[in-house]
C-alpha cells in the first residue's frame, strides 16, 4: 500500500497548538500548487537547476506531510536532476498528486 | 539564549520558531528570510544563537557565515545532509539540523548550544588545566627549579634522596614516597625500591638493569613487569 500523507509530523511537534497546525497547512494550501507549476514549468523549458531546487523545496513540504519514503525519493530525484536526468519524475509527481489530494480534504 | 532564525521558506520559519516556543532555555528574536536581511540586523544587534539555513537563494547560509567577523553559535537546519562536512569547519557551527526537526532533536542540539556557551572554542584553551612540567626542590634554604624532562634517575639515600638530572645532581631531604607522588607517572617509574628513573632517559636494558646517561639501574623482579610493558617493544 502506497505511502500517504498525515499530520503526524505536524501533530507531534505542535504540542497541541491547533493555530499552528493550521498555520501549517494554510502555508501548505497556498504554496505547494504554485510550487507544482514552478516545477512543470521549469521541467518543460529543460531547465533541470531550477527544477532541481524546486524539488528541494517540495522535499521540506513532503517530509512534513509524513512521507518518509517520499521523501527519499524526492531526495534522489533532486540528485538526478542535478545530473540532468528524470529517473524518479514519475515516482515523484505521484507523491506531488497525493499532496494535492490530501491538502484539498484536509 | 537569545536567538534568530535565518531560512527563504515561511514553513520553516514557523516550524523552528514552534520548536523554540516549546523549549525554555532558548528565545526568538526575530526571523529573516534572507541571510543579506539578517546581516543588516546582526551588524546592529546581537545574538547568542541562530537557526541558520544553508540552501537560500542568492546568497547561502555558509556566505552568511564567511561575511560574519565574529559569529554567534548557530545550529545549522537544512534538508541536505551533504552539508555536514562542510559544517565541521566552522568553529562557530553548534549541530546540524536535518530536516524535518522533531522537538527531541531540537532540544538535543539546544542542550548543545548550551554547553557550548558554558566553554567557547576560543577561550577552550585558556580554560584548560595547566600541565605542571617542573618540580621546585629546598636545597639548602634555596628553591630550585627541576624540569621534569632533564630529571634522569631518582636515588633514595637514607633520610634523603638523591635527585639525579642530565647535567648535576641535587640531594634533598625527602623520601621517595613523597617525590613519587610529585612525579608524572607517565614518564617516571619506580624501578626499585630505591630507585625511580624516567623511563624517556633509557637506553638499553639489559638483563635486571636499566641504564640511563652512565648510570646502572638496577630492575627488581616484581618491578620488571610494568616496565616492559612501558616500552613500545618490537
Amino acid at each position: 500500500m502506497k505511502e500517504q500523507p498525515n499530520l503526524l509530523y505536524l501533530k507531534e511537534i505542535s504540542g497541541g497548538d491547533l493555530a499552528f497546525e493550521n498555520q501549517m497547512l494554510e502555508i501548505v494550501k497556498k504554496e505547494l500548487p504554485e510550487e507544482i507549476k514552478s516545477y512543470e514549468n521549469s521541467l518543460k523549458e529543460n531547465n533541470f537547476k531550477l527544477t532541481a531546487e524546486i524539488v528541494h523545496k517540495l522535499k521540506h513540504k513532503i517530509s512534513i506531510l509524513g512521507l518518509e519514503k517520499s521523501y527519499q525519493i524526492a531526495i534522489d530525484f533532486e540528485e538526478n536532476l542535478k545530473k540532468s536526468n528524470l529517473s524518479l519524475q514519475i515516482e515523484f509527481e505521484e507523491i506531488l498528486d497525493s499532496m494535492i489530494n490530501f491538502i484539498k480534504n484536509v | 539564549m537569545k536567538s534568530i532564525i535565518i531560512d527563504d521558506e515561511q514553513m520553516a520559519r514557523a516550524i523552528v520558531n514552534q520548536l523554540i516556543s516549546m523549549n525554555n532555555q532558548v528565545e526568538l528574536i526575530d526571523s529573516f528570510p534572507s541571510a543579506i536581511e539578517a546581516i543588516k540586523y546582526l551588524n546592529q544587534n546581537s545574538v547568542d544563537l541562530i537557526f541558520l539555513d544553508i540552501h537560500m537563494p542568492a546568497f547561502s547560509g555558509f556566505d552568511l557565515l564567511q561575511t560574519l567577523k565574529n559569529p554567534p553559535k548557530v545550529i545549522l537546519t537544512t534538508s541536505d545532509k551533504n552539508f555536514a562536512i562542510e559544517a565541521f569547519e566552522y568553529d562557530c557551527i553548534v549541530d546540524y539540523l536535518v530536516k524535518p526537526i522533531t522537538q527531541e532533536r531540537f532540544n538535543k542540539a539546544i542542550q548543545k548550544a548550551t554547553n557550548f556557551s558554558k566553554l567557547p572554542k576560543e577561550n577552550a584553551k585558556s580554560q584548560e588545566v595547566e600541565v605542571v612540567k617542573e618540580l621546585y626542590v629546598n636545597i639548602d634554604r634555596r628553591l630550585i627549579k627541576l624540569n621534569f624532562e632533564t630529571i634522569n634517575v631518582v636515588e633514595a639515600k637514607g633520610d634523603y634522596i638523591l635527585i639525579k638530572t642530565e647535567t648535576k645532581n641535587y640531594t634533598v631531604h625527602s623520601t621517595m614516597k613523597k617525590i613519587q607522588e610529585k612525579l608524572p607517572e607517565d614518564l617516571f617509574l619506580k624501578v626499585h625500591r630505591s630507585f625511580i628513573i624516567n623511563t624517556k632517559k633509557i637506553i638499553d636494558i639489559e638483563d635486571n638493569s636499566v641504564l640511563i646517561g652512565n648510570n646502572v639501574i638496577p630492575v627488581s623482579r616484581s618491578n620488571r613487569p610494568e616496565l616492559m610493558q612501558r616500552l613500545n617493544l618490537l
